[in-house]
């Protein structure tokens, strides 16, 4: 009798809220509850990725009775494939009874209500809404928000995440691009409800709930206007362009085509779609704007000139004879014009992009020199922007070519990269910072997320680079010279307005070799070769002249010449941004006026109100 | 000394008996029923139905007959004591070859208006029978080889035959109930030494067996047995019900979870909430005062049972009385250490609390027989 008062007293006093615990947690299940995903949001507050409501049914085994008969009526109303129905109809044999089995999602508003209206033929079954991620913009922004997908093991496996919202099932995380970048911050805060549940995991009551915090709103430097725009003039080939503002760094637009509808992601890819993707040569998922790493050609040019002034080992005025090659350790390297320049002093090295005076310049400067000028660009550096996919480019120096390649560096290799062959290697967004730097003078940094939740992030105006202003005066007005003189790459690509002159630099990156045979019978011209063998066109360029804005960076993947497939390119972008629409046709020059205003009608341009009517659709 | 020595001019007859019955027996065994009915309509959730209204009839039923038993001399139920014992023991006969089978044992035959458990009929015609068989041994050979062989034998008949039912727990009760009278009989303790002794050792040396060439039992039956006496080594099989149980006792804590508000046996956590496990729901609601309540109440009903034995000086009244007390005991102290992971799980019911008819019944019935025994006592 005493050993029984003694053990009660044990039991219920002395390990009392041991127990009470175990009992707590025996009653009380904890369920998460998803907040909803942060908004992204242009830099003039247009929507690009918001949560549509996900309308769909639900079925409960104990109060649909014959679920069979439940289903099929259900079925006249909508359309259930017979996979899915054999999906729903294992997953309702292995759950309990009471639990909610999903039948079908996506349904449209109609569908909603003609359900409900049929509610007391289909006992059991119950509307339900939640959220989903739906990019109103589409392909746009596929590259640069990105898109959400439910979570994987794989995903479970990779991330060290902790974060319990992960584990509801089909819960969004970001996949590529900002949402994956930003995903933490746009998730939100996992709220949570406390329910009672019985020992089979009945739901009895709830006992009390914390709404979750939805996530963090974003504020891109991207101008959904420009975006579209960039990527209509880009489409058609596999090409990519970037448009920054010079100012402060802010990314205005980045555009790369092929793109991709990233709602398809969101809602289950199909593996036809999928391999359309993968299979096309021109790469629609990769992101060539910041992924894309190419031969700069002459468009490095500036880089070597000014690394040749800081050495002091060259006079702006001074004369070097191009006479179409030059003979170095017994090869001969030839200059795109095999007739040669003449007489070429600094300007016209850029104007008319002389590669034998830059081969001059190599053998002088030598590449250490030259790629710790191109560093101070941006070259070879991966910039803190919020995608993924984002290259390093390449600026190669004699270590890293002993380290990485085991061979010594050659007189040749410098000689290459002087003209932005070789091992150098950059992306479009690189050669954009290039760009914008050259036109202010400041270590310009690229800036993608203008605030978070309306709390802005410092802008990328960057501090003073410590070059003479007289040296980039230099190149500006060679950049002037490529576009507005009669001799220059671009001359065709100029406008005549002005206010609105356009610098630039052209460049054409080979991806072949010419060999000294097809030399002596004739260089292949890029029209007669298969696509993937043609050259890369480059342009970088900075409008206005006089007061740069915008700088620009196109690169048509295997589009010929810079001049020619690039530059027109870049000129209508900065045009689109300078005027913040289409400008005037009378800023073109007058003989291509006509050819102008025929393209202009060919672009599919996204109407201003697409956003809002994709909205309505859906309502 | 027989009951017909003594003057029977003083003992009450007819309706005047009502004035003899012990009352503070009855309040208590009220006192405690109330308990039960209270927590029969907690488990259910807030409702009569389906255990507490029953329970009631029964309770009600069970009474009318603990009276109509106290009303019998206790002298008849001395010359019956054999008849009964004999007729009990044919009725587990019965549930031997027609008993109907329920939750894997076969416990119950079917009286037509109820379902009878001989096994717990078995326990008072039990003590009945012992007692008798004391009253009738000269005092002088109660210690004597042949005689103690006898009462042995008039126990392990029954037990064997609820064994196989298999029921493990009346099995138990039945003996140790069995042992208890023979021992307040003055049946020399030697005898008790030795059983004590003879079982010790042979669950030592089996257990001594164990991983030895000469190991007494199978691998499996020791696995079982580990489990049968430490239930947490299988928290999800075996240990179920023990685990939740204490689970629940503890979570009650000093002033319990309230009435109505114990979420293990609501949430149906606890198993036999409604039987054997009933004081675990007691426990968690009502806390330790509660539970210790419902102790102080069985142990008034022992001690009043006890001073009623001391004052009769009739030999077979008192060992009835002490002999029904002991079981009482035997009864509520298994089920508690069973419930508070004292003891291993053997079903046993919480005496006057469990839901049941044929414990509730009998458990009357056999205070009927105190209050026979106390109301005719010599005077």
């Amino acid at each position: 009798m005493g050993a029984l008062v003694l053990r009660m007293r044990q039991l219920q006093v002395e390990e009392a809220d041991q127990y009470r615990l175990l009992a707590d947690e025996n009653r009380i299940n904890v369920r998460l509850l998803a907040p909803s995903r942060g908004l992204i949001y242009d830099r003039n507050g247009r929507i690009i990725a918001e949560n549509e409501a996900n309308y769909r049914v639900v079925l409960v085994r104990e109060d649909a009775g014959d679920t069979e008969l439940v289903l099929e009526r259900l079925g006249q109303i909508i359309t259930i494939s017979p996979d899915d129905l054999e999906k729903v109809r294992k997953e309702l044999k292995r759950r309990s009874a009471f639990v909610p089995v999903t039948v079908a999602d996506r349904l449209s508003w109609a569908d909603m209500a003609e359900i409900s209206v049929n509610a007391p033929a289909l006992p059991g079954i119950t509307p339900d809404v939640g959220l989903s991620r739906s990019y109103p913009l589409g392909p746009d922004f596929a590259h640069i928000v990105g898109y959400v997908g439910p979570v994987t093991d794989y995903d479970l496996a990779n991330v060290e995440d902790e974060d319990p919202l992960l584990q509801i099932p089909k819960f969004q995380i970001g996949k590529t691009g900002i949402e994956n970048r930003f995903d933490r911050d746009l998730r939100g805060k996992a709220g949570s409800k406390r329910i009672e549940v019985n020992s089979v995991g009945r739901v009895m009551r709830e006992l009390d709930r914390i709404e979750g915090q939805s996530g963090d709103t974003l504020s891109l430097t991207i101008d959904a206007d420009l975006q579209n725009y960039v990527q209509a003039r880009l489409a058609g080939q596999s090409a990519s362009a970037v448009v920054m503002d010079t100012e402060n760094g802010d990314l205005v637009a980045i555009g790369s085509v092929p793109a991709f509808d990233p709602n398809k992601f969101v809602r289950g890819i199909s593996s036809k779609d999928y391999s359309q993707l993968t299979d096309d040569p021109y790469r629609p998922l990769s992101n060539k704007a910041v992924g894309g790493a190419y031969p700069p050609g002459s468009t490095y040019k500036m880089i070597v000139a000014l690394s040749a002034l800081e050495a002091g080992l060259i006079d702006p005025s001074e004369i070097i004879t191009c006479t179409g090659f030059i003979e170095v350790s017994g090869r001969r390297f030839h200059c795109w014009k095999r007739q040669g320049h003449g007489q070429v002093d600094l300007r016209k090295s850029l104007v008319e992009s002389c590669d034998v005076y830059y081969y001059e310049l190599a053998q002088r400067v030598g590449i250490d020199k030259m790629t710790a000028m191109a560093r101070r660009f941006g070259m070879g550096q991966k910039f803190p922007v919020p995608m993924t996919g984002i290259s390093h480019g390449l600026a190669p120096t004699k270590d890293w070519k002993k380290r990485s390649r085991k061979q010594d560096w050659l007189i040749g290799d410098s000689l290459n990269a002087a003209i932005g062959q070789g091992y150098v290697l950059s992306s479009p967004l690189q050669l954009a910072v290039m760009t914008a730097r050259l036109a202010t003078g400041r270590e310009v940094m690229p800036r993608l997320v203008r605030s978070v939740n309306g709390q802005a992030l410092p802008d990328g105006r960057g501090g003073d680079m410590g070059l003479p202003e007289e040296w980039l005066k230099l190149m500006r007005d060679g950049m002037f010279g490529v576009v507005n003189d009669r001799t220059g790459t671009a001359y065709a690509s100029r406008v005549i307005d002005d206010t609105v002159r356009i610098s630039g630099k052209t460049g054409t990156s080979q991806v072949r070799n010419i060999t000294a045979e097809e030399r002596k019978s004739g260089v292949i011209s890029n029209e007669d070769l298969p696509w993937e063998r043609r050259d890369h066109a480059l342009y970088v360029s900075f409008a206005p002249a006089d007061a740069p804005r915008y700088a620009v960076s196109v690169v048509v993947e295997h589009g010929g010449g810079g001049s020619k497939a690039a530059a027109p390119v870049a000129r209508d972008i900065l045009m689109q941004a300078l005027y913040g629409g289409l400008p005037p046709l009378e800023v073109y020059p007058v003989g291509q006026r006509d050819r102008i205003e025929t393209e202009r009608r060919a672009l599919e341009l996204r109407s201003p109100t697409a956003g809002v009517t994709a909205e309505k659709d859906r309502a | 000394m027989s009951y017909l020595e003594y003057s029977v001019k003083r003992v009450p007859v007819g309706i005047s008996k009502i004035f003899f019955i012990n009352w503070p027996l009855v309040l208590l065994i009220c006192a405690v029923a109330a308990f039960g009915f209270l927590m029969l309509y907690s488990v259910a959730g807030g409702s009569m139905t389906p255990w507490a209204e029953p329970q009631i009839k029964r309770f009600i039923m069970g009474l009318v007959l603990m009276f109509i038993v106290a009303f019998v001399p206790v002298y008849f139920w001395r010359n019956m004591a054999v008849t009964i014992y004999l007729l009990t023991l044919m009725l587990l006969l019965l549930v031997e070859f027609f008993g109907i089978t329920s939750m894997g044992a076969q416990r119950w035959i079917n009286l037509g208006f109820m379902r009878l458990q001989p096994s717990e009929l078995m326990k008072i015609a039990l003590v009945l029978v012992l007692a008798a068989y004391y009253d009738w041994l000269p005092l002088n050979k109660t210690s004597h080889p042949l005689w103690v062989l006898a009462p042995v034998a008039l126990i392990l008949i029954p037990s064997y035959l609820v064994l196989r039912q298999p029921d493990l727990g009346t099995a138990i009760l039945l003996m140790a109930g069995g042992g208890a009278v023979m021992f307040l009989a003055g049946v020399h303790w030697l005898y008790f030494a030795g059983v004590i002794g003879l079982t010790a050792g042979t669950v030592f040396s089996v257990f001594a067996s164990r991983g030895t060439d000469w190991q007494l039992i199978k691998d499996y039956q020791f696995r079982r047995i580990d489990t049968f006496l430490d239930p947490s080594s299988d928290p999800l099989g075996a240990g179920y019900n023990i685990t939740q149980s204490k689970i629940a006792l503890g979570s009650g804590g000093w002033t319990g979870r309230g009435f109505m508000q114990g979420t293990q046996s609501r949430l149906n956590f606890l198993p036999e909430k409604q039987t054997d496990f009933i004081f675990t729901t007691l426990a968690e609601e009502l806390g330790f005062i509660g539970g210790a309540t419902l102790l102080g109440l069985y142990a008034a009903i022992l001690i009043f049972c006890y001073s009623s034995a001391m004052v009769n000086r009739d030999r077979f009244s008192s060992l009835l009385i002490l002999g029904i007390a002991a079981a009482f005991f035997l009864y509520f102290a298994i089920n508690m250490s069973m419930v508070m992971g004292l003891a291993p799980v053997v079903g046993v019911p919480l005496p006057l609390v469990s839901y049941g008819g044929s414990a509730m019944l009998v458990i009357l019935i056999a205070f009927g027989f105190v209050q026979s025994a106390h109301v005719h006592r010599p005077r």
